[in-house]
């Protein structure tokens, strides 16, 4: 039989396209609307803090760092309840990782502080003596890209309806407000100078009092939404 | 042809591919040569600003090696053998020819455009498809070439059967067009918006969703890109090389569709304790240990090629080369399964017995066979002996020992720091913190960076000796003998 296949080179493809696509029609198709129902509390990120998720993705921190907290004791003892599948709901790309060369981040935000983060991306081994991490010194020099991240926003809300300018919890306000682009940068600028007023970097206060965003407060945001 | 008329092949493209395949092959192992030792010896990540950062380079050095150096591989193999075992030249379609050429020099811009956007930080994030839509596109349009391709000269050909080498590259061709197309499903948000950068995409699938597209083809691009068209090769190169039959057709038959069938449910393993349904890790984690018998099945077929002419082992070090790697992929395809077994998964998972794993692979298979198949072209292609065998001996002696201190070393590292993250004293508390099981792995990353290095060094003198062939070997009048398959 197979030889008669390997003489007709177009039912030879249409049987291997049948071999390989099937294990994708079982497996990937069936669950994808139940997958996607976020956990209660679960909200989109901010602009501010998914220009942060931006500048973490841009420095592939998900090469060293996973989030993904498996239902181990010796996980959940050291880095917090393990993970559920609602809470990764607004996460486009998902960000598990798959090494942990560095601990990991997915409730990082439980546990450590603005300054904290600042000292660290300066100098990694100032703050955890014997850290293999880079320095990321550029961080607090280049500035954080807001509007892409506003687009972003945008489209996810557009196109998945993910829930920007939504009353989720009934209190008669928008939980995530994202607005024009001008509101959602005067609040991404709000967010930012919260977080400079806790940092010690001078010329990041001042960018921020200028009215510019260095990627490092970004990134903090992200790092203190992750909980 | 059977009587005595001698086709007139068109090596051009193939040629073509080969100095790709050396180029980003010494680009990618570079990088990661700089990556370990970066591991090792973190000031390393300060030598130029940003762009010199672990962060940016990992994904330079796995897309450099799986999509520079691997497909270059890849197509080389491809523009040498399709012809042959089909029996046809490039040259007797002038259209073919001309695809041929747009896919060579769509590939390597793509590959140029990588180098430098990955550098700058424009990336997906998701492994082995970093690249942003815009180079999506393009390689869907290069890949799509290969396909009219590898079609258009099997839709000429003279022999009737397709050779096993050309099941498999219709497999791979397939099966990376439809995991490419699918996983790398993205919403253009600078174009849709008006905002923003406008190569920037959103996924167009969410979390625990992503994850499973995102491994679905993770796994499988490695099994399509570093599996399937590596077996092209070695049922092509391996019998023509030693002159004998390949041993079992049936044992081809189950091996091939077996693979087919069971690879594409592997990716799960990828995901075992994490946020995917129960059932999906399950079959990730069975359909692995399944995955044992075509792997072995392919493996031990060309093993047993062999049979009763071993001896070649000893005067033919190409023969030694490919054995070698057969034997890494034996070795491969028993790690993979183990370590997707659920108790062994959680402590392998996240540690570096991961990259030890993947490293024993590529390196011991993945790059051995390549390297075989362009020495075995290279007289053919050249038209000229090869520059120097001794300096082929020396490599392979160098680079094996080289992939015996990176496996190892990151055996050792990835079950240390898996056991330390679960470690508990008396008193029911975690005895390390974090950094303990980083500084512990210093001397594991020493030593995988050394062999690393001495696996570069290898390659180099792979480059020469190529180099030397290509200008400087002694002409030969006639193309060395070979025997089957479909002797040409």
């Amino acid at each position: 039989m197979f030889h008669w296949f390997e003489q007709r080179p177009f039912f030879f493809a249409v049987l291997v396209f049948i071999f390989i696509s099937f294990a994708g029609i079982i497996e990937i198709i069936p669950d994808f609307a139940k997958q996607a129902r976020p956990t209660v509390g679960t909200k989109p990120y901010s602009i501010l803090e998914l220009t942060g998720r931006h500048v973490y993705i841009k420095d592939s921190c998900n090469a060293c760092h996973s989030q993904m907290i498996r239902p181990f004791k010796s996980e959940t003892d050291r880095y917090g309840m393990y993970s559920l599948s609602g809470e990764y709901a607004y996460d486009r790309p998902f960000l598990w990782g798959s090494k942990r060369t560095g601990p990991d981040l997915m409730r990082v935000g439980n546990y450590r502080t603005t300054d904290w983060h600042e000292n660290h991306m300066m100098d990694p081994a100032s703050v955890v003596p014997g850290s293999i991490m880079p320095a990321y010194p550029h961080h607090f020099t280049n500035l954080a890209d807001v509007e892409t991240a506003y687009g972003e926003a945008l489209a996810v809300k557009n196109v998945f309806n993910t829930p920007y300018d939504v009353d989720l919890n009934g209190d008669g306000k928008f939980d995530v407000p994202l607005g024009t682009f001008e509101e959602a940068s005067a609040l991404a600028l709000q967010e930012a100078k919260a977080i400079a007023a806790d940092m010690k970097n001078q010329a990041v206060k001042d960018a921020v009092a200028n009215g510019k965003i260095p990627e490092i407060v970004a990134l903090i945001a992200y790092m203190n939404s992750l909980k | 042809m059977q009587n005595g008329a001698q086709i007139e092949y068109d090596y051009s493209i193939a040629k073509a591919f080969t100095f790709a395949t050396i180029l980003f092959g010494i680009i990618g192992m570079l990088v990661g040569v700089i990556l370990a030792f970066q591991m090792a010896f973190p000031e390393l990540n300060n030598l130029a600003g940003e762009y010199g950062t672990f962060s940016r380079l990992r994904p330079l050095h796995t897309n450099g090696v799986a999509f520079g150096f691997t497909l270059s591989g890849v197509f080389a193999t491809w523009y040498y053998i399709g012809q042959r075992v089909l029996k046809v030249s490039l040259k007797e379609s002038p259209f073919l020819m001309a695809i041929a050429k747009l896919h060579f020099v769509l590939y390597f811009i793509t590959i140029l455009l990588a180098v430098v956007t990955l550098l700058m930080g424009i990336t997906t994030s998701k492994e082995y498809a970093e690249l942003e839509w815009p180079i999506d596109i393009l390689i869907t349009v290069w890949w799509v070439l290969w396909g009219i391709g590898i079609f258009g000269l099997i839709g000429i050909r003279r022999e009737r059967t397709l050779y096993i080498s050309i099941w498999y590259f219709i497999a791979s061709f397939l099966a990376v067009a439809m995991l490419h197309l699918f996983n790398s499903m993205a919403i253009p948000t600078g174009l849709l918006t008006g905002y923003g950068d406008w190569y920037h995409s959103v996924s167009m699938y969410a979390g625990s969703n992503d994850a499973l597209v995102e491994w679905w083809y993770g796994h499988n691009a490695v099994g399509f890109v570093f599996t399937v068209p590596i077996i092209a090769m070695i049922y092509y190169f391996l019998p023509k090389e030693s002159g004998q039959n390949v041993y079992s057709y049936k044992l081809s038959i189950l091996a091939f569709w077996g693979t087919l069938f069971v690879y594409l449910w592997a990716g799960g393993h990828h995901l075992i304790y994490a946020t995917v349904p129960d059932w999906m890790q399950t079959m990730g984690s069975v359909m692995s240990v399944i995955l044992i018998l075509p792997s072995w099945g392919s493996a031990i077929n060309m093993l047993l090629t062999m049979k009763g002419e071993w001896q070649q082992l000893q005067s033919n070090t190409l023969i030694k080369f490919m054995i070698l790697a057969s034997t890494f992929y034996m070795l491969s395809t028993i790690e993979g399964p183990i370590q997707s077994i659920k108790s062994v998964n959680a402590i392998a998972h996240f540690t570096d017995w991961i990259p030890g794993h993947v490293h024993d692979g590529t390196l011991g298979w993945v790059v051995f066979m390549i390297m075989a198949a362009l020495f075995h072209m290279a007289p053919r292609m050249y038209k000229r002996e090869l520059y120097s065998k001794s300096l082929m001996d020396t490599q392979f002696w160098l680079q094996t020992t080289a992939i015996v201190l990176y496996f190892t070393s990151m055996w050792i590292a990835g079950i240390t720091q898996g056991m330390m993250w679960r470690a508990y004293d008396e008193y029911g508390s975690l005895v390390y913190s974090f950094i303990d099981t980083v500084t512990v792995l210093q001397p594991y990353y020493t030593i995988r960076a050394v062999g690393g290095l001495m696996y570069l060094i290898g390659f180099f003198m792979f480059a020469y000796n190529m180099y030397k062939t290509a200008t400087c070997g002694r002409v030969l009048d006639k193309e060395p003998t070979n025997a089957t398959p479909v002797a040409a």
